[in-house]
């Protein structure tokens, strides 16, 4: 993981140089990479894939000293975005930093209109529950043509391309163990 | 991707047809203008100007739905005027193969159909073989049943006047494209293909790309650096999400899903593909290997040879059964399902003809909703024209932790698989996606454990051991992709070495059928090594100066960054462009020098292995007897379309799409009422359904709401001005949109008639923001490609009216 901060200050030194330069009659750019770097002054840096297309651009996560996100750039290392971003993964500063966030279980009574707040225990022990009596009443162990079949027909799923690798890889394996043949996601889209 | 995003440098054409790569893939085009800074040239063919088209050498339009008649012509314009590259056609593809007698094709039907069942019998579709079972070739290429003379003559019907009158695209415009994408017949020249959804979301989805595949092999553009076929996808990981099996049709690794008609391991791997040519690697005969290994990886130590390595436990598929996206919430409509999961998705917007998907989710019992903001799916019982009163679903709703608040790995669409680093933690009690369903799991398998249940075993005798010091660890499911040794193994018959039990393999040539090795997915095998974590590398080194970076992250398969690299050299391993060197055979040491070679045999000479390792033949195929809808791409309408006529043959639409009858499913085509072609399409500040995009405040002032572009010419028609309320309707549902009139788009000449379009993003819903309007896949049809059923959602009818609103009364001062 290492950033080469001094090479990307470099870039945007040389380019507010060209283009500040002209206008003011003096050189703003020192004050410039200096503003920039007191953003991010002292804060951890991570890297991380930008998680909208499928470009796959590196960017850089800063986080200050309470491990709040403050700041998220492009990678300037990165081979494929070389430190270029567009205007979502520019944004993604945003998803970390966000009031809309879902911060809460939330849970919706049949017929209720309305959320309620719950825990996680009653929630996965509620879903676990419901998962058990939908495949034990509609469990398949044969086909109309007396073929073993082995599956659950009463449940399917759908997602996600926005799961890492081995989360995609651990979904599927829990959903086919349940029985599941309705497994689909964005890729079918 | 065949290929990768850097490598589009490497290209002296690239075509962007089906796809906007400037505005949906922004930071790639810095590899596009790479490539024309060195004199390259980019033609992009798309029905709307875009910022492509703005950057573009060549821009030409088409009408939505039309492109195999675009590129047939460019098949017969290649073929006609000789500027195919006869070499590689004659040695890397099945041009010179015989086809049996039996094939033929008569007015937009190929042989073995039958109407009854919409399908075709491919029997009368095979390669002839010879008396040891080796395919029979003329290598004159002048056997009128030879794949060479067959194609010619099957595209010799898309002549400029026809394509011209389907596509809209005046000749000249096509001549001008057919002209220089040609021009990579060269050897030392090389085109790529960049296309998106814009090939995909059609009845004739697959056959548009099989169409484009068949113009890189006769241009000898496959396996070569700055060529290739290459699918810009959507989605930050949707190549992983596929790789890793999360389809019904496949098991991780492309492992055909297991179905009634294959009850043992036995059988199912009697399907296993096979090949008497001793020159055709047909990599796939090791699959049984990537199966037994699979099966170790579900089951443990609970898999035995004895039980077929737990084969029973996995659920089977009816023989002919398609569990796909249309199906799955057609089933839901009608009643099938109690329990559903929308994990990280959004269906009751990206869906096609959505409105049947919401009413689908509101007949179910119950529904998890996994995400990081919330939803249209997740709060649908309370959506427009929704009582929450009479909704019986209980929506379980779970906040999951963003993706730089965990760690794990994704894989773009050139398969580079890139790790991330948590860089905070996610807000209140959010979780990352892989504790929840690690936690979830274990809670269900208690569950059976107490009170056993219907068919226990499979849950029962699942390995899940994932934690360390008590918490769900990442890593070890990354171990467990890559697979490892499950007992030692003192002389590996590979290589003659030992292997301690518990070994990370070094890659999937070292897994084994008989239990003896473990792996999740064989095509990661070689992410995760003892010599650790190859997708978290960041080493900059370019050997070849091509920009393969080949220890930077990692790739898959073994790294190779461009597949079919075989190809890119003749036959005695030197490479046929001396300027661009991807692999080179080096003599005297007796190894390849460049990228990883696809697959280390030595050159190909006059006996040697052919380079296409993944096709049975060996060769890249120009007739291609395995898709539901013909060996050959064909011309056919879009499902709902604006002339009442195939221009090419009598059949209007795609004769095997399964059509979807009854309740809310309806269509109108060439109906007076729905006059307009529709499209839909993404902006640069949006993502898909705009559930990671809306939320963001940067992203929503940029880009408010809904929006409908029209021409000059249309809005003149329909009395609308810039900036004006429209309503966008089709025959499923009505949605309200700001007009943009706008010349980047411009009205088609179709056959002598005055043919409107129109487009439309599918960035909204009713949730957020309050007036950003809603979804465009409201207006889409259940209809889809007979081989993936992809969703038609990029040529559809519909009508457009200006919406007069009273203005908004003044408040009165008092």
């Amino acid at each position: 993981m290492k950033i080469s901060r001094r090479t990307f200050l470099k870039i945007s030194g040389a380019t507010a140089a060209g283009t500040v330069v002209g206008g003011l009659g003096f050189d703003l750019s020192p004050a410039e990479v200096y503003a920039q770097e007191l953003r991010i002054k002292g804060a951890k840096a991570t890297t991380t894939i930008c998680c909208y297309c499928s470009v796959g651009c590196g960017i850089i996560v800063h986080t200050d000293a309470q491990g709040k996100v403050i700041n998220a750039e492009g990678d300037p290392d990165h081979p494929i975005n070389e430190g270029a971003l567009c205007p979502k993964g520019g944004s993604s500063f945003q998803i970390a930093v966000n009031p809309n966030r879902l911060q809460k279980v939330r849970y919706r009574a049949p017929y209720s209109t309305a959320w309620k707040d719950v825990t996680w225990e009653w929630t996965l022990n509620k879903i676990a529950a419901n998962i058990k009596k939908s495949r034990d009443e509609s469990f398949l162990p044969m086909n109309a043509d007396g073929k073993v079949v082995n599956r659950t027909k009463g449940i399917a799923s759908v997602g996600s391309a926005a799961l890492d690798n081995e989360e995609c890889w651990l979904y599927q394996k829990f959903l086919r163990s349940l029985g599941l043949v309705f497994i689909e996601h964005q890729a079918r889209i | 991707m065949t290929n990768h995003f850097i490598d589009f440098r490497n290209a002296d054409v690239i075509l962007n047809m089906g796809g906007n790569v400037a505005e949906n893939h922004p930071v790639s085009f810095k590899w596009i203008q790479a490539a024309k800074d060195k004199g390259g040239i980019l033609i992009h063919v798309d029905p709307r100007f875009t910022r492509t088209s703005a950057k573009a050498d060549i821009y030409v339009r088409l009408r939505s739905g039309t492109d195999i008649a675009f590129l047939g012509g460019m098949i017969k314009y290649i073929l006609d005027n000789n500027l195919y590259d006869e070499f590689y056609v004659k040695n890397y593809t099945n041009a010179s193969f015989i086809v049996t007698p039996r094939y033929g094709f008569d007015d937009g039907l190929f042989s073995g159909y039958n109407p009854s069942l919409r399908a075709y019998d491919a029997a009368t579709w095979t390669l002839e073989k010879d008396e040891n079972g080796l395919p029979k070739r003329d290598m004159t290429l002048q056997d009128p049943r030879c794949v060479f003379q067959l194609l010619k003559k099957h595209y010799s019907r898309y002549t400029l006047q026809k394509v011209t009158e389907i596509t809209g695209t005046p000749g000249s415009d096509l001549e001008k494209v057919y002209h220089a994408y040609a021009t990579t017949g060269a050897p030392g020249k090389a085109g790529t293909v960049l296309y998106a959804m814009g090939w995909t979301q059609h009845t004739v989805g697959v056959q548009n790309i099989r169409a484009m595949s068949i113009i890189q092999s006769l241009l000898g553009n496959m396996g070569v650096a700055g060529g290739g076929v290459n699918a810009l996808r959507g989605e930050s990981n949707v190549q992983g999400s596929t790789d890793q099996g999360l389809l019904f049709h496949i098991l991780p690794g492309y492992l055909p899903s297991t179905r009634a008609q294959w009850p043992t391991l036995e059988s199912y791997n009697k399907t296993t593909p096979t090949s008497k040519d001793p020159r055709s690697i047909n990599w796939w005969k090791n699959r049984p290997k990537y199966v037994a290994s699979l099966l170790k990886s579900f089951f443990g130590e609970n898999a035995k040879k004895e039980n077929g390595f737990g084969y029973d436990w996995l659920p089977k598929l009816d023989p002919d059964q398609d569990a796909s996206w249309l199906n799955l919430f057609d089933e839901m409509y009608k009643g099938t399902f109690t329990g559903f999961f929308a994990w990280g998705m959004n269906p009751a917007c990206s869906g096609a003809h959505a409105g049947k998907v919401r009413e689908a989710l509101g007949k179910l019992d119950w529904m998890v909703n996994v995400n990081v903001f919330d939803s249209e799916t997740g709060s649908f019982w309370k959506g427009p024209g929704m009582d929450p009163k009479k909704i019986k679903t209980e929506v379980f709703q779970l906040p999951c932790a963003a993706s730089m608040e965990k760690e794990g790995s994704i894989s773009n669409s050139g398969r580079w698989m890139q790790w991330r680093y948590k860089a905070a933690n996610p807000p209140g009690v959010a979780k990352p996606d892989g504790d929840i369903m690690y936690e979830l799991f274990k809670k269900v398998q208690a569950l059976y454990k107490k009170d056993k249940g219907a068919f226990p075993e499979p849950i029962l005798n699942l390995k899940w051991d994932y934690e360390t010091s008590g918490h769900f660890d990442i890593h070890k499911v990354a171990k467990e992709i890559n697979g490892y040794f499950v007992e030692d193994i003192p002389e590996h018959p590979v290589d003659q070495k030992a292997y301690k039990k518990g070994t990370l393999v070094p890659n999937f040539v070292y897994l084994l059928d008989d239990g003896r090795t473990s792996c999740g997915n064989w095509l990661y095998s070689a992410s995760y090594t003892e010599a650790g974590n190859m997708a978290a590398r960041r080493k900059k080194s370019d050997p070849t100066g091509l920009g393969l970076y080949p220890e930077w992250s990692w790739v898959w398969p073994l790294n190779r960054r461009i597949i079919y690299n075989r190809a890119s050299v003749d036959l005695d391993g030197n490479p046929r462009n001396p300027n661009r060197p991807l692999l080179k055979w080096d003599a005297a040491g007796k190894k390849w020098t460049g990228d990883v070679p696809d697959n280390a045999v030595p050159p190909m000479g006059a006996t040697g292995a052919y380079p296409f390792i993944m096709k049975p033949d060996g060769v890249a195929s120009l007739f291609g007897p395995g898709l539901k809808d013909g060996p050959f791409p064909e011309h056919y309408e879009p499902l709902e379309c604006p002339i009442e006529k195939n221009i090419m043959s009598n059949q209007r639409i795609n004769p095997v799409v399964k059509i979807f009858e009854g309740g809310p499913d309806k269509y109108l085509t060439c109906d007076p009422r729905y006059p307009f072609v529709c499209t839909t399409y993404r902006v640069t500040e949006h993502w898909q359904t705009g559930v990671l995009t809306r939320w963001l405040p940067w992203l929503i002032e940029a880009e408010p709401q809904m929006f409908c572009e029209m021409s000059l010419e249309l809005a003149k028609l329909r009395e609308i001005k810039n900036g004006d309320t429209v309503m966008v309707a089709s025959p499923r549902g009505k949605v309200e949109a700001v007009a943009i009139v706008t010349s980047r788009f411009k009205p088609f000449n179709i056959a002598g008639q005055t043919v409107h379009q129109v487009g439309i993003p599918w960035h909204f819903g009713w949730l957020h923001p309050k007036d950003g309007g809603e979804s465009a896949n409201l207006l889409t049809p259940t209809i889809g490609d007979p081989n993936t059923m992809i969703p038609e959602s990029k040529a559809f009818m519909v009508n457009v009216s200006k919406l007069t609103k009273q203005p908004a009364k003044k408040p009165t001062k008092s």
